[in-house]
């Protein structure tokens, strides 16, 4: 138990008050363990991105308790326990690619050639190195996505939080930048949520899928892939891989239209 | 891109043909010469309305006064005068504007209560405010500098306010994943990506500026800027046309001086950073 990097308890997430309440989330429980790759998948308005800002403290429970790394949300967030990847890569126009990787540096008091040299490091750890000096203007989208990845990770958080990070890059890129995430994350061994609608993307990439159903968000099962690692190119055409597809896609399935037991059906 | 060049051409091609349009009018219906004869007569185009190009540049170089040095000195040293007055002002308002959008920004209940006040005390013709001023600081540079800022803080605070609004939210959240104090997301977020609107505002302020010290100068009973020089060609017009066109002309020569060095600035300032049309 100790080695559960993200514990959520009877989450509840109420916005709104008064007649506009909109439960958004109900009764999460989700344990993370220490350099998992969990990814949370449902239909849109499932919550997920919620339950994700819940862990990274952006946002409070309306109920439950949220632990992570054996402390609250908010310590966690204050300890800098964190790196969020958004899906726009959300970078600022006037710093050149190592300013921005350098700015949560900044902010956590580095001297500044520790800073260069750890932004130089991310950079490498991205495979950017020779785009120090550009502006993100001047990047693909891509390679916007992947300065955004090094400066999540600059100051080397104990988690890394990704709201759907590859959701609006094309297929090619997006295919090439999953291989590149499982390098970065065996080479860093850091524990990563990773959000998306993509049933492949969350098979492919991670140790487990959270499934979760809609209005309000709960979660349905948590799948362990036991798929070999690493994974590559390969993976995609194993038959287990599609296996997992196809019980992914039939657990949302069984939910998407309130008829529980439905999915267990379809599985037997 | 800025291109200085390109720029100034620009502007010497619009005023020559200001110039030519300006003496077509007068070809057209000025006063008689002994050479020519207008078809019309009109008011406004008399020597007294619009005096001669040739006779306003040739003012420059008579002297204002007998025996006193040239006009084009007199104003250029009043022209200096004058914008060092709305230097002050600009600097006084553009950090009272930054100030206001910081603290606006930082505070709803603070934005709610004084936004309307801010926007009133524009609404109160600064003819009205200056004489104020003049008494409350005894006149001098000083009160000058003040009723210029007042002309110039208002931009400033309005684009400011928008331009510190103007990160994206999920930009602040990654700033508060970092755990950064509101401190740190003002001066790295915030002002950093309000910049482009302050420059905007800097470029409006500018040119109040000279207006402000021009009008505060008048109350203040200081002669030696051009608002002083204004008044003064304005009482003597009938005898001397030229000389109270050449005080606006320099006057306007100011004005645009000042706008573009906040422009150069503005180049140097925002360089590096995406060009409009890549966006």
């Amino acid at each position: 138990m100790t080695l559960s990097v993200v514990r959520v308890r009877g989450v509840d997430k109420v916005f709104g008050a008064g007649a506009d309440k909109t439960p958004a989330l109900e009764k999460i429980d989700l344990e993370i363990p220490k350099g998992a790759f969990v990814s949370l998948i449902g239909p849109s308005g499932c919550g997920k991105s919620t339950l994700l800002r819940l862990i990274g403290d952006l946002t409070q429970p309306t109920a439950g308790m949220i632990e992570v790394n054996g402390k609250t949300a908010h310590r966690a967030r204050l300890d800098r326990d964190y790196g969020m990847v958004f899906q726009a890569p959300v970078l600022f126009d006037w710093r050149t690619v190592q300013g921005n990787v350098e700015l949560p540096l900044e902010v956590s008091a580095k001297n500044k050639s520790a800073r260069a040299d750890r932004a130089k490091a991310m950079l490498a750890l991205v495979e950017l190195t020779g785009f120090e000096r550009r502006y993100p203007w001047q990047l693909s989208g891509g390679m916007q996505q992947r300065v955004a990845i090094a400066r999540a990770l600059s100051f080397e958080p104990a988690i890394l939080l990704m709201d759907e990070p590859f959701g609006a890059l094309d297929e090619m890129t997006r295919e090439r930048l999953n291989l590149e995430l499982l390098r970065i994350w065996k080479q860093t061994g850091t524990t990563i949520v990773f959000v998306t609608h993509s049933i492949p993307e969350a098979v492919f990439l991670s140790t487990h899928v959270a499934v979760m159903s809609a209005r309000p968000g709960r979660i349905i099962e948590v799948i362990s892939v036991e798929l070999p690692q690493p994974r590559n190119d390969l993976t995609r055409e194993d038959e287990r891989y599609f296996g997992f597809i196809t019980r992914v896609r039939e657990r949302l399935r069984g939910h998407e239209v309130g008829k529980p037991g439905a999915a267990e059906v379809a599985a037997s | 891109m800025f291109r200085p060049a390109r720029s100034v051409l620009s502007f010497l091609v619009v005023i020559s043909a200001l110039t030519v349009l300006w003496e077509v009018v007068k070809l057209l219906g000025g006063d008689p010469s002994e050479a020519w004869t207008p078809p019309f007569q009109w008011t406004v185009a008399s020597d007294l309305n619009m005096p001669h190009v040739w006779d306003i540049a040739a003012s420059f170089v008579e002297p204002a006064q007998r025996n006193g040095p040239p006009l084009g000195l007199v104003l250029v040293n009043a022209g200096i005068f004058t914008f060092r007055e709305a230097f002050g002002g600009f600097v006084f308002g553009a950090l009272l504007g930054l100030a206001l959008a910081i603290v606006f920004v930082h505070s709803q209940l603070l934005e709610r209560a004084l936004v309307p006040y801010v926007v009133a005390s524009q609404t109160v013709p600064i003819i009205a405010i200056a004489p104020v001023v003049v008494i409350w600081l005894r006149g001098g540079w000083l009160a000058v500098a003040v009723i210029s800022a007042y002309l110039t803080f208002f931009p400033v605070t309005i684009a400011g306010l928008r331009g510190l609004r103007s990160p994206d939210p999920r930009a602040l959240e990654l700033m508060r994943s970092y755990a950064s104090s509101s401190r740190d997301v003002l001066v790295k977020v915030r002002l950093p990506a309000a910049a482009p609107y302050l420059f905007a505002a800097f470029k409006v302020a500018a040119t109040a500026s000279v207006v402000g010290a021009i009008i505060g100068e008048l109350p203040s009973g200081i002669r030696d800027g051009l608002g002083g020089a204004i008044l003064n060609f304005n009482q003597f017009y009938v005898s001397g046309p030229p000389k109270l066109w050449a005080a606006i002309i320099v006057a306007a020569v100011v004005g645009i001086g000042f706008f573009a060095l906040v422009r150069v600035a503005e180049v140097l300032f925002l360089r590096g950073r995406a060009a409009p049309s890549d966006a």
